[in-house]
């Protein structure tokens, strides 16, 4: 598969970007004319991780945060969300439903299981004091294919 | 600034906007100062001018409801779009709050 565009933005971790990170990823989406609920699922899911790496991966202290997106000529949307933050001992808890380590913040601990639900695959590598990595992937237009071959 | 409707012992809360974490933190404040009044046992939250919503909504609600039941009252969810319906139902919210139809 050959990448057919792609972007990279560093921004602080500061609470305003999440709603930026998402402008961000609509606009890099749009010409691709996702449907209504696609887009919502990928902002979703880029709010959730981008929320991730502000308020766990540099909980402690101001770092930058990479929204590296990448197209595919097969109209696959690669999402990479890096921090180089504070990391998690186990990934496979984390990614567990309602685990928080933040329910005094009322973070609800849905996060990775949204972003999960919304993209069609996950990755997440994460090293203690090296910080993580979030690899969401989604193929956009597969449902408008779907309508196509069901009208045939 | 939420605007806030009550009566007796209910108060309607109308979210407005995107919720996300750095926007929950705001609407959370502002709701507690409102339920500073003991009076209040029936909160409404009223999602119809929501436009965005992450996981942090679902912390927003369950929040309210702990509050909301350690005096014995209750917490209900009105106008939920399609995003966050789904949102809320995907967390369980709906076991715990009442969608108000």
């Amino acid at each position: 598969m050959a990448i057919s565009n792609e972007i990279r933005v560093d921004f602080p971790s500061l609470g305003e970007n999440e709603g930026f990170a998402r402008l961000v990823i609509s606009a890099f989406l749009l010409p691709l004319d996702p449907t209504v609920e696609e887009l919502a699922d990928v902002k979703t899911a880029v709010s959730e991780a981008v929320t991730n790496a502000i308020v766990h991966g540099y909980a402690q202290r101001r770092g930058t945060v990479r929204l590296h997106a990448f197209l595919y000529d097969d109209n696959t949307l690669r999402v990479d969300v890096i921090d180089n933050g504070c990391g998690i001992a186990d990934v496979e808890q984390a990614r567990k439903p309602f685990f928080s380590t933040m329910a005094a913040q009322e973070r609800s601990g849905m996060g990775f299981t949204i972003i999960e639900s919304f993209m069609d695959n996950t990755e997440v590598f994460s090293q203690p004091g090296k910080g993580t990595t979030v690899r969401m992937t989604k193929k956009i237009g597969a449902s408008a294919q779907l309508r196509d071959v069901h009208a045939l | 600034m939420l605007c806030f409707e009550k009566r007796g012992g209910k108060l309607v809360v109308y979210l407005e906007g995107e919720l996300d974490h750095n926007t929950a933190a705001g609407m959370r404040a502002e709701i507690d100062n409102q339920l500073r009044d003991r009076s209040v046992m029936d909160l409404i939250i009223d999602m119809g001018g929501v436009t965005f919503m992450d996981s942090s909504g679902i912390g927003l609600v369950l929040g309210r409801y702990k509050l909301m039941s350690r005096r014995g009252g209750r917490v209900r969810l009105s106008r939920p779009g399609a995003r966050v319906d789904r949102l809320m139902g995907l967390s369980g919210v709906y076991d715990l709050v009442e969608k108000q139809s």
